[in-house]
């Protein structure tokens, strides 16, 4: 017997990345628990904001939530806001936590490299399928509660975060933009999820990663903080998109936040390149090393953290916590007089413009003995405005409880006739009085104004 | 006669760690062969496996398949298909949607789903073909992988225990395919610890201990190799029967360990030859033979004696051995 070689043949080519993608896309959409949170994506929030639109007693405790009945905007705005606290770190722990963990569960990567021959184009088919049914995710969020308000509300004008009016166009506008701003931190937890998935194995730490972080960044967000370290992590962004709805638009934390939240994207997707590469796929009991996620995970973005809290305390005009009584004083008397505005149209009194009104504020915190400055729900402030041909100056009582994050609750304090209870009686009825309660934001990068 | 070498393999090493899986490992697989893989748990078997298809390189050594020199990871040539460590199969997914999706990857959708049904069809799963993989018996995951791997039209497969878990119809089934793969001129390389099924596929056997190759050739050689064996026989007369296997030249009686039920079998230690002698003399004395054959199957005893991973115990010894003893004794 002789033996001779067969004719040689070139090596394999690996699978294209399009056919990878497909297939991930495929394998991830045949889930049912994929197919359950799209579902709920598309459907639940139409139904939550038809239903709580129609009710009398509103989520006043989120941003526009006592605007649900007035607008249909709203009602997308407090789905956006919710799903920024919980549902998006927890959609992105579901769908990029898993995508590679899968694998090492199904016991199936031998067989996909062995199909791909390529792990560069498995990490990256899998990546795109991930991002591409987060995004149908978050589409599906942002489509449903648009389209719940506006059926059960009706397309009207909403009021900012400032009281100012805007315009059912600019509204939609503004409403889709918010939903985009919220993208960028989406991918920086996708991309955490990702790491964790590649990281952690089958491990279930894996899976919890994004969701892990959401918690404490939240638990951090509670905290009085100085303002530079609060825009460098990457859960900003899901806060200032408020910033949008004030005009002019608190543009500087938006624009530090997702550029944060992308270089989080970016860097966490890196890291978890270069760990895919580095795996044994050889090895069938893969389940992560505690050493090596914290090498190679962990410490570079507590690296990103430091170099964010550095460059965004020496390159913007961020001191403490970026909440004083110049600001809030101006935010209020802002916010007052766009409301004072809006009351006197519900009232059918004759208009009066912002300019006329001169509206002022003076607040503060706590009494004599404590600093005008900060979180807190001690803060109490005086609006007094004018009106056109009278004397008297009116006066109105706040009490604010503002949060880290540069929002606060304005809650009327009196006079009744103004702001003292939650209803005006208007020629046509009794209507919801704007003044009563109110949101307001403080642009936590803003320069002192000078008094 | 001439033969293609579909896998050649000189002095491969591959280590974990501080753990050597293979230790200058030699192998020859020609095209159109069944070759058998067979050592005990941690003899490197799917090291050797994975090597084939790609899944990691040598440390030192030199691999070629189908005539390729193979010097990085996923770099083996197209054409060689199979699993180690069981099917990769994704349970959300049907029989035909996994097919389908590894044709699509590995581009060889040019057939579309006549492809995919054919291979259904090869391994015996038309039937359930959209069904979920989520409610599939081992056996029927089992076909399901060897049809993932006769969709790339392979000339190398690789098979990590294929038999696992199959009943005699997916047994039936999976053989067929084997050999007829091999009669088309695929080469196959399959591990398994089932000895009946490598003695009902293999021409050529190679077994590995301690991630060296301690026995590499036709499957005949190897049987020739095992020695003596133990042959259990039922007769009508035991008592007869053991006298009779007593005075047979060559044959030795293996007693029954203590505590073991006196039962209407005997035991005997001897080639064949003698074996024969002992069915005459049976025959002759009018003692009724209901039952012959060996304890441990030819190539089982071979892979025990080679790898030395009998029971432990030492072998037991016979009646003529313990006289034996007790004569030197005195």
């Amino acid at each position: 017997m002789t033996a001779t070689i067969t004719e040689p043949r070139a090596a394999a080519r690996p699978a294209p990345v399009l056919h990878g993608y497909r297939f991930e896309l495929v394998k991830l959409l045949s889930q049912w628990r994929i197919r359950l949170l799209i579902a709920a994506c598309w459907i639940g929030p139409a139904v939550f904001v038809a239903a709580v639109s129609l009710q009398s007693s509103l989520p006043a405790d989120t941003v526009f939530g006592r605007w649900m009945n007035a607008t249909g905007w709203a009602g997308s705005l407090v789905v956006l806001d919710f799903s920024c606290s919980w549902a998006l770190p927890l959609l992105t722990a579901l769908v990029a936590g898993d995508v590679f963990a899968v694998e090492d569960r199904l016991g199936t990567w031998r067989h996909l490299l062995v199909a791909v021959r390529s792990p560069r184009r498995i990490f990256v088919a899998k990546t795109l399928a991930s991002l591409t049914v987060i995004l149908l995710l978050v589409a599906g969020l942002a489509a449903s509660g648009i389209a719940g308000g506006l059926a059960a509300v009706g397309d009207h004008p909403l009021a900012g975060l400032d009281g100012h009016i805007l315009a059912p166009a600019e509204a939609a506008g503004t409403v889709l933009l918010a939903w985009a701003c919220a993208l960028a931190p989406t991918l920086a937890f996708a991309a955490v999820g990702l790491l964790g998935s590649i990281a952690l194995g089958r491990s279930p730490m894996g899976l919890l990663m994004p969701a892990l972080l959401a918690f404490v960044l939240q638990l951090a967000q509670l905290l009085p903080l100085p303002v530079a370290v609060q825009l460098s992590l990457p859960s900003h962004a899901f806060l200032a998109w408020r910033g949008l709805f004030t005009s002019p638009a608190q543009a500087g934390p938006l624009l530090v936040g997702l550029v944060v939240s992308l270089a989080w994207a970016v860097i966490a997707t890196a890291l978890a390149y270069r760990l895919f590469l580095r795996r044994d796929f050889t090895d069938v009991t893969y389940d992560g090393s505690g050493r090596q996620v914290l090498v190679a995970a962990v410490l570079p973005l507590a690296a990103l953290v430091a170099l964010a809290v550095g460059v965004i305390a020496g390159a913007t005009p961020a001191t403490g916590s970026g909440i004083d009584k110049e600001k809030l004083q101006a935010s209020l008397a802002t916010a007052y007089a766009h409301l004072y505005r809006l009351q006197t149209r519900e009232l059918n009194r004759p208009d009066v413009t912002e300019a006329q009104l001169r509206a002022t504020a003076s607040c503060d915190k706590g009494g004599s003995r404590v600093v005008d400055e900060g979180a807190g729900n001690d803060w109490r402030c005086v609006v007094s405005w004018h009106l056109p041909g009278a004397t008297a100056v009116g006066t109105a009582i706040y009490q604010l409880d503002v949060t880290a994050d540069g929002r606060y609750v304005a809650d009327g304090d009196g006079p009744k006739e103004v702001n003292g209870y939650f209803q005006v009686r208007t020629p046509t009825g009794d209507a919801p009085n704007p003044l009563w309660q109110f949101d307001g934001n403080v642009d936590l990068l803003a320069s002192t104004p000078k008094e | 006669m001439h033969m293609t070498s579909a896998v050649r393999a000189r002095g491969i090493t591959k280590s974990f760690g501080d753990v050597v899986a293979l230790d200058g490992l030699d192998l020859d697989v020609a095209s159109g062969q069944v070759h058998g893989l067979v050592g005990p748990n941690g003899a490197g078997k799917t090291t050797l496996l994975g090597l084939l298809l790609g899944l990691a390189v040598a440390d030192s050594g030199r691999l070629e398949i189908l005539g390729t020199p193979v010097g990085r990871t996923l770099a083996v040539p197209d054409g060689v298909a199979g699993f180690v460590d069981g099917p990769g199969l994704y349970p959300s997914l049907t029989a035909r949607q996994n097919l389908s999706a590894l044709a699509s990857l590995r581009r060889y959708d040019a057939g579309g789903t006549a492809d995919v049904d054919d291979a259904l069809e090869q391994v015996g799963l038309t039937d359930v073909a959209d069904d979920r993989v989520r409610g599939f018996s081992l056996g029927m995951r089992q076909r399901l992988g060897l049809a993932a791997a006769l969709l790339t039209k392979p000339r190398l497969l690789v098979l990590d225990e294929p038999a696992n878990g199959l009943d005699p119809a997916g047994k039936h089934h999976v053989h067929r395919v084997i050999t007829g793969l091999a009669a088309d001129g695929t080469a196959v390389v399959l591990s398994s610890h089932r000895m009946d099924d490598l003695a009902a596929l293999c021409s050529d056997v190679t077994i590995l201990a301690t991630g060296r190759v301690v026995f590499s050739g036709p499957l005949s050689k190897l049987a020739a190799e095992s020695g003596e064996l133990d042959y259990r026989l039922v007769t009508s007369d035991p008592a007869e029967a053991h006298r009779l296997a007593s005075e047979t030249p060559g044959l030795r009686v293996v007693p029954r360990d203590p505590g073991q039920r006196a039962d209407a079998d005997v035991v005997v230690r001897g080639p064949v030859p003698a074996v024969d002698e002992l069915v005459v003399r049976l025959v002759r004395d009018g003692v009724a033979l209901r039952e012959l054959g060996p304890v441990v199957a030819p190539l089982e005893a071979a892979f025990l004696a080679l790898t030395g991973t009998g029971t432990g115990a030492p072998p037991a010894r016979t009646d003529q051995e313990d006289q034996a003893d007790q004569e030197d004794m005195r």
